[in-house]
């Protein structure tokens, strides 16, 4: 059962897309909803076997590994595919507003949106390297789309940045791909690593992937398409870029270092990755501190929080292991928040001028309490699954005396508590008597409108994660690299 | 004597403690803001319920028990509530103060705006608050006071001036940078020695640790995060600047909640972590005590520069927290003794002061302290309460600054610090000039033509302005008078000591 599971989760928004393109178009809300919907019920049947000591595998078509496409589910997947369900959900719900299935906007959304969430499962299912690739592809030409969905001169130019700069990056990719078949004359993530000897070769394939996985994670300095296709894209396409798209090569690049087989294991290197992770986190908070642009500040922050991940290359421990993977779910989270309460804020101010939000607390508590909640998480402060992340991984670097690697999460969270509060408290501050005026908004909404709610959600949800982690880490322990004991 | 770890009993009251008004604040802010009548029954019922809880715990803290909640929060590392008699000492000077000060802030923000968010982060401070009093260990502690913090920023910039949010950054400066050299000590301890929980005499006594240079580091980071809250000097500069804050806020930051919980984050960490005999071993007992005396001494000397009424208090408080942590640092009974009894008598003095400051201020338009002048003729009831108050803070017997005062001295003495007495006195003269001439202004000097302001509420609010301030006023002659009679703040600090010191 828990096989065909598998295969609901990609194929069931993957079906809802094609259903969506042609059915009428008041169809789409239902459509869309259960296409999503349905891979709930699948993720628990598929968690209820992992949890039971299995690993869910598939092989499609009958054809097994380099032939066929495998799939397969351990702990690391499935904790990874949970953050896209909530995610998407919730971001989903927001979408229902912001893109009403009726306007030409929503028509074009909906259909790359349910591709966008299918390739995403089928992403952190696949086995094999030529599988990535292809679900890789999807995520990426489905996210420049819908960055450009508004066709706002500057979201084009952000979406077309982005595609060349991704395209490259797979390039190098697919390049390393054909490398390492040639080399080991398989393609299977856990068998490639064991095959592959040691040469120019071998190393100039696994450079080429490594570069190419890290131009599309944004990891400095290769960051640069990052905030303008994160900050200029419509609210839930933000949301899910910064919590979902560049998660997903992050997940590519850890399978690789950690499952197979130790081929990339290499103490230079992860000190090379390390230190970049180090730089991305002082740089992103930096730049994220400059920034005049709400929705550019909370670009800059996932530049820096991305920096977090990295870490765990050099530390390399399973406290690490563990303390990043809690990141990775609890940055989703609270960053798809924080898109979310700044994409309601920018439509309700009409502008996301940092000055123009002085005041906004009066009008437009919620998305501001939302903003504020999932900065908590953002920080790094308790209660929220940001501490419970930074704890362990502070834990973690304590336990290898890494000095630097300490100072640098320490700083990490102060320089986030700088453009944090100072959104926060332009938003608590009186306006002065001249600008008091009202402005009307672009699109006037209720104060407990759907997206406001989707955004206060997720936002708790993110505080929730920190005093409710022993589930989640329960999960995240099954899916342990090779070697390291829980 | 070896301390021995804790019987305790699995209760889900002080988990409830914590909880209550946790759900009054989220209540409060999903009511929204003109639902003013709902919200004063709910911040009230809220704040009695607690207290009630409160003593609930206290009598089967009595009885002998511990009762205790805890849950795994980080993997090996649990959230600990637990009451013990510390626990109660705290929880209850915060629960009581807490019921006054929401009914003097309901009539002192009768017309602000933003009363739903104000309200809502005021609960939500005394749920920080509660969970510092009952936290069982320093992660719980720390949990609560980053808690603590961030609930108190929107207060502290409620006005939403540029000074106020000027402030707000301050504070934010130092609570931060303080809380991220906490964690780093608390890092560092677990790493260490592994999770542990309070216990009285030292949890760290039971670990065989050769570990000295590391112990006192450790030691050091954690203090300084506690030092800021505390207002140690040199961590204390945020202090006088939040005082832009509404009077409430301003009694919350200096009685109840913020300042106190620096203060007793020092007792818990050299009584329960360290344990006093460790603390004096590492040298770090003579290092508080002077950093202690130089606050004492300093602050006072500051407040006696002021010109303005809040500011002075600021100063003040500054000076008198320390006193805190003087008596836990001296060590000896006597003292220790002196410095956990002075976390309520302080608490009920300064309340008093700053609901006078601020009954004062909208009544009369009244800040500076030149303004003082003849203020008794107007409001008789207030300025007596504020002059119980500071002459409690000089240590005229029989008020409850004399018995923390008293304490302190013997406990000097009787542990053979003399140098501490010499400060005990420099900060007595220098209370007394700076509180005698502000009574002398308002009971001896004619009253001006004209007030320099102030609005006229109506007779309800007046009430709820200074009948907080006659209670505490009370509390402060009451637990001078009756500091012998059993349960009082000192009966109860004396017996939290004999688990302290043998």
């Amino acid at each position: 059962m828990a096989p065909d599971a598998l295969a609901v989760l990609v194929f069931a928004p993957l079906v809802a897309a094609l259903a969506v393109i042609v059915a009428p178009p008041r169809a789409t809300t239902a459509l869309a909803l259960a296409g999503i919907a349905l891979t709930a019920p699948a993720l628990w049947v598929v968690t209820a076997a992992v949890l039971g000591g299995e690993v869910v595998e598939v092989a499609l078509a009958g054809a097994a590994p380099p032939l066929g496409i495998a799939w397969r589910a351990d702990g690391f997947s499935l904790t990874m595919a949970w953050l896209t369900f909530v995610v998407v959900a919730f971001v989903s719900l927001h979408a229902l507003a912001s893109f009403p299935s009726t306007s030409d906007a929503g028509r074009r959304f909906w259909p790359m949106w349910l591709i966008l969430v299918a390739s995403v499962y089928a992403l952190f299912l696949s086995a094999d390297l030529f599988n990535l690739y292809v679900t890789l592809e999807l995520v990426t030409l489905t996210a420049v789309a819908m960055i450009a969905i508004g066709g706002a001169p500057a979201a084009m130019r952000a979406a077309m940045r982005y595609l060349l700069l991704g395209l490259m990056a797979s390039l190098f990719y697919l390049l390393a791909t054909a490398l390492l078949y040639g080399q080991t004359g398989t393609l299977d993530l856990y068998q490639v690593g064991e095959r592959l000897g040691e040469g120019a070769l071998a190393t100039t394939a696994l450079a080429l992937m490594i570069t190419g996985l890290l131009v599309k994670s944004a990891i400095v300095p290769l960051h640069v398409w990052l905030p303008a296709a994160h900050g200029k894209a419509p609210g839930p396409v933000s949301a899910v870029l910064s919590a979902l798209v560049v998660k997903v090569t992050l997940y590519i690049l850890i399978r690789l270092w950690f499952w197979a087989g130790g081929a990339l294991d290499d103490g230079l290197a992860a000190f090379v990755l390390g230190l970049l992770g180090a730089v991305a986190i002082v740089y992103g908070s930096i730049a994220a501190i400059v920034q005049t642009r709400l929705k550019m500040l909370v670009a800059y922050s996932t530049v820096a929080q991305l920096g977090y991940v990295m870490l765990l290359f050099p530390l390399a421990s399973t406290a690490a292991f563990r303390a990043v993977t809690f990141h990775v779910l609890a940055h989703g989270v609270a960053k798809a928040a924080m898109f979310l309460a700044a994409a309601n804020l920018l439509a309700a101010l009409g502008s996301d001028r940092l000055q123009r939000l002085v005041g906004a607390d009066q009008r437009y508590p919620v998305n501001v309490l939302a903003f504020a909640l999932a900065g908590v998480s953002i920080m790094g402060l308790p209660p929220s699954g940001g501490f419970v992340a930074k704890w362990m991984l502070l834990e973690a670097a304590w336990q290898s005396q890494g000095w630097g690697w300490v100072a640098v999460i320490s700083a990490g969270s102060l320089l986030a508590a700088v453009y944090v509060f100072r959104v926060v408290a332009l938003a608590y501050a009186q306006p002065r008597p001249a600008s008091s005026v009202r402005r009307p908004g672009t699109t006037p909404r209720g104060r407990f409108g759907a997206t406001s709610v989707a955004a206060l959600a997720l936002a708790v949800l993110a505080i929730v994660l920190g005093i409710a982690s022993a589930p989640v880490l329960s999960l995240i322990d099954l899916g342990l690299p090779p070697g390291m004991a829980p | 004597m070896t301390p021995v770890a804790i019987e305790t009993t699995l209760h889900p009251l002080p988990l409830v403690v914590v909880l209550v008004s946790l759900f009054a604040g989220l209540a409060i802010a999903v009511l929204g803001e003109h639902q003013q009548r709902l919200r004063t029954v709910l911040n009230l019922a809220a704040a009695v319920v607690k207290l009630a809880l409160v003593l609930w715990i206290a009598i089967l803290v009595v009885g002998g028990s511990v009762p205790e909640f805890r849950f795994a929060l980080v993997p090996g590392f649990d959230l600990v509530l637990r009451a013990d008699s510390v626990s109660v000492l705290f929880a209850s000077l915060s629960a009581a103060l807490w019921l006054v000060t929401t009914v003097y802030a309901i009539a002192y923000l009768h017309r602000s705006s933003n009363r739903a968010r104000f309200f809502g982060f005021f609960s939500i401070c005394v749920t920080a608050t509660m969970g510092i009093a009952m936290a069982g260990n320093l992660l719980t502690f720390f949990v609560f006071y980053e808690l603590l913090t961030l609930a108190t920023w929107p207060l502290v910039v409620h006005t939403g001036s540029r000074a106020a949010v000027r402030a707000g950054r301050t504070y934010l400066v130092y609570t931060l940078g303080g809380s991220a050299l906490f964690l780093l000590g608390l890092i560092w301890l677990y790493a260490l020695a592994g999770p542990q929980d309070f216990i009285a005499g030292g949890s760290l006594a039971l670990v065989d640790l050769d570990e000295t240079r590391a112990l006192q580091a450790i030691f050091v980071l954690v203090a300084i995060g506690m030092g800021v809250k505390a207002a140690i000097v040199p961590l204390h500069a945020w202090l006088p600047r939040a005082m832009v804050a509404p009077a409430p806020v301003s009694a919350l930051l200096h009685a109840v909640a913020v300042v106190k919980a620096g203060a007793f984050g020092l007792v818990r960490l050299v009584e329960d972590v360290f344990g006093a005999s460790l603390t004096s071993d590492l040298g770090l007992a003579q290092a508080l005590a002077v950093a202690a005396s130089i606050t004492i001494v300093y602050g006072s000397i500051v407040a006696l520069l002021q010109d303005d009424l809040k500011k002075l208090l600021a100063y003040s408080t500054v000076s008198q927290v320390s006193y805190i942590a003087l008596g836990i640092a001296v060590g000896g009974a006597l003292a220790t003794v002196g410095g956990m009894v002075h976390l309520v008598h302080q608490g009920v003095m300064k309340i008093t002061m700053f609901f006078c400051a601020g009954t004062f201020a909208t009544l009369l338009g009244v800040t500076r302290i030149d303004q003082l002048d003849g203020l008794a003729r107007r409001l008789p009831w207030s300025a007596g309460a504020f002059s119980v108050a500071a002459l409690g803070m000089i240590g005229l017997p029989p008020l409850a600054g004399f018995v923390s005062k008293w304490y302190l001295g013997a406990g000097a003495v009787a542990t053979g610090q003399l140098w501490v007495v010499g400060v005990l006195v420099a900060s007595t003269l220098l209370n007394a000039a700076y509180f005698l001439p502000l009574i002398a202004r308002m009971w001896l000097r004619p009253a001006p033509e004209r007030w320099p302001g102030g609005t006229t509420p109506s007779r309800l609010v007046v009430f709820g302005l200074v009948a907080p301030a006659l209670f505490t006023a009370f509390c402060t002659i009451a637990f001078g008078v009756l500091a012998g009679s059993s349960y009082s703040p000192l009966d109860w600090a004396t017996e939290i000591v004999r688990g302290y010191v043998p």
